[in-house]
């Protein structure tokens, strides 16, 4: 296993006065399956493409297995691209859609054949070989894709939202699939999305973007449990923020005074700086317990519940407490809305699950 | 609302026979065994059709017209392939101005147009002839090529030339294995219309002939002798169907796939 089989050093990309990737460097191992996550217009798509070879980038480079790749056109590379609206060629039916990339590639009639075979094998294609584009549903459509780009066997695999086309049920088979299928190849799979369920339940690693530039980039469970800022907490999962003075650090802990709850002594993983208002504390609304009694956590407040939303595996509470001048949301399995008729509830927080960040 | 659905339908028919009653009168009278063209008919006769067979001149331009025809519309037509390409893929500076420049002789009156070849051509000291001709009718035909080939384009795909590139196609490989089969029923249809658009005009040919005559130019020769008259009635109406044809060719290919991006076909190469 190769720890930096994909590095990209100090990239940029400007487009006119906008920088769409900001210097930018990390890693990528090899067999890794690793997202590119961020909201539309981060970078991370750019990013994508500059891999693929369809942008230069402004400055810095690129190396795949120790080959400089920064100057190479799409030809060139050993990378292979699942477009966002999977742009097969409509002229061609599936067969050879995915011949379409072996012609260069100097192989034998019968291996070619071999290869379209096996390829169709493994996306459960076969028998669509005569089908034209027009005549396949989009789930098929992707398919051909995957196989049109894995059959050129490529190091890489980009790919470009390939699930957003489909609706929810199909998309969450083929977050199983498309995992499956890379852990049973082995190929460096590099996944841009902007949906944070799918780059959490799908990657070994995701970075996080956004402006250009990486916000975090770790394992999905860290992405979650530990964000490193503001931007990463808001954008993977819900959370509430509460206005927050960090005091005097004690070891790895710092005391802050929190908007409405009090003072604590809080887990300090962030290096977050001693006597600040430049910081926010987080909580996430399924670590928060709605209950209809006083419970005996670290933190428990009388609230009122303002509006709720049942969303069936659970439902998600809205309320207010007092010296909090700001709507909670707290989500719960165990109560839905039809539980508190007076609307009047406790809610509960461990100071296990309260997380400080720096506001930038 | 009935009565104002007829009075629609009968300004509607109004309206086309207007447009082409005159012209059905051309091959009604290509069939009367007269040499004048008034009523009643005197009686049916394939004469004048016969009569075309035999006339040399005719034959010559003809011949004429289609090398002028077939030069100027394939020129013309890579020329705005090219030029519809880069206004339709790319953003560059100077779009709009060199847009206009090419879209400039479809605006300005063609007789203008065919006084200031005129005037080039015999100052840089050439005989006038076919070659003026061809030059004035690719300049002339370029940009009707040029707004049929952008409609085509403005609505292709560009993702899949990347696709293209991306399974290790070059830059040309791409252009013969994608873009230009995909291309290709707006490429026979600005053909078409730019051959059909040069074989009918007449201006520039006027202008620039000199003594080798085109179609055009015979038909308005042979004008001047009524005993004439009848053979280039059968030439006109000949030359309706044929016309009539290939521009519903052109626009039926022109249409192909266009709007519904599911029935997108092209030819397999």
């Amino acid at each position: 296993m190769n720890n930096s089989f994909i590095q990209i050093n100090n990239i940029s990309k400007h487009f006119a006065d906008v920088k769409a990737v900001d210097d930018v460097s990390f890693e990528i191992k090899e067999g890794e399956f690793f997202s590119l996550l961020g909201p539309s217009g981060c970078g991370k798509t750019t990013l994508l493409r500059l891999l693929a070879g369809f942008e230069y980038p402004t400055t810095g480079n690129l190396f795949i297995d120790g080959v400089d790749i920064t100057e190479l056109s799409p030809d060139k590379r050993p990378t292979n691209m699942v477009f966002q609206n999977y742009a097969i060629f409509p002229h061609l039916n599936v067969e050879k859609n995915i011949q379409f990339g072996l012609r260069k590639l100097g192989l034998s009639n019968d291996e070619i054949n071999n290869r379209v075979k096996d390829v169709l094998t493994l996306v459960k294609l076969e028998g669509y070989e005569e089908r034209f584009s027009n005549q396949l549903s989009g789930g098929q459509r992707q398919r051909v894709a995957l196989a049109r780009a894995l059959v050129r066997q490529p190091k890489v695999l980009l790919l470009d939202e390939p699930l957003g086309a489909l609706d929810k049920k199909l998309r969450d088979e083929m977050q199983l699939e498309l995992r499956t299928l890379q852990k049973n190849i082995g190929i460096t799979f590099v996944f841009v999305t902007h949906d944070q369920q799918e780059a959490i339940s799908m990657s070994d690693r995701v970075a996080v973007m956004n402006n250009g530039k990486i916000q975090q980039l770790s394992a999905p469970n860290e992405l979650y449990k530990n964000p490193e800022n503001i931007f990463v907490s808001d954008f993977i999962g819900e959370t509430n923020f509460l206005k927050v003075m960090t005091k005097s650090s004690e070891g790895e802990f710092i005391n802050a005074s929190i908007e409405g709850l009090g003072e604590f002594k809080i887990k300090n993983n962030l290096n977050i700086a001693e006597n600040s208002s430049d910081v926010v504390c987080s909580v996430r609304p399924e670590s928060m317990m709605i209950s209809k009694v006083k419970s005996d956590w670290d933190i428990c407040l009388e609230a009122k519940i303002r509006q709720t939303s049942y969303l069936g595996e659970m439902t998600r509470f809205y309320v207010e407490a007092k010296g909090i001048d700001k709507v909670i949301t707290v989500s719960s399995q165990h109560f839905d809305n039809q539980s508190f008729a007076d609307n009047e509830c406790f809610i509960s927080i461990s100071l296990e699950d309260i997380s400080i960040l720096n506001k930038k | 609302m009935n009565e104002k659905n007829n009075s629609l339908l009968i300004y509607t028919l109004i309206y086309f026979a207007f447009l082409y009653v005159p012209v059905l009168f051309l091959p009604l009278f290509s069939f009367n065994d007269a040499d004048y063209m008034s009523f009643p008919l005197a009686g049916f006769t394939t004469e004048h059709y016969e009569e075309m067979w035999s006339k040399r001149n005719l034959h010559k331009a003809l011949w004429a017209s289609i090398k002028v025809g077939v030069v100027a519309s394939v020129v013309s037509t890579v020329i705005a392939l090219f030029a519809a390409k880069a206004f339709a893929r790319y953003k560059f500076r100077g779009q709009k101005v060199s847009y206009g420049a090419i879209m400039m002789p479809f605006l300005i009156p063609e007789i203008i147009l065919a006084v200031a070849l005129l005037i080039i051509w015999i100052n840089l000291g050439f005989k006038l002839g076919l070659v003026p001709v061809t030059i004035g009718h690719i300049l002339f035909c370029t940009p009707f090529a040029m707004l049929i080939l952008i409609a085509r384009i403005e609505g292709f795909d560009f993702s899949l030339e990347e696709a293209s590139r991306d399974l290790g196609e070059s830059a040309w490989g791409t252009f013969y294995r994608v873009s230009f089969p995909l291309y290709l029923p707006g490429i026979v249809a600005a053909l078409l219309l730019s051959f059909i658009i040069s074989f009918d005009e007449f201006i520039l040919a006027f202008f620039l002939t000199g003594s080798d005559a085109t179609l055009p130019m015979y038909m308005w020769g042979q004008m001047r002798f009524v005993q004439k008259l009848p053979h280039v009635l059968a030439l006109g109406a000949v030359i309706l169907v044929f016309t009539t044809f290939i521009v519903l060719l052109a626009f039926w290919l022109r249409n192909l796939g266009q709007g519904k991006a599911k029935k997108d076909i092209g030819i397999n190469l």
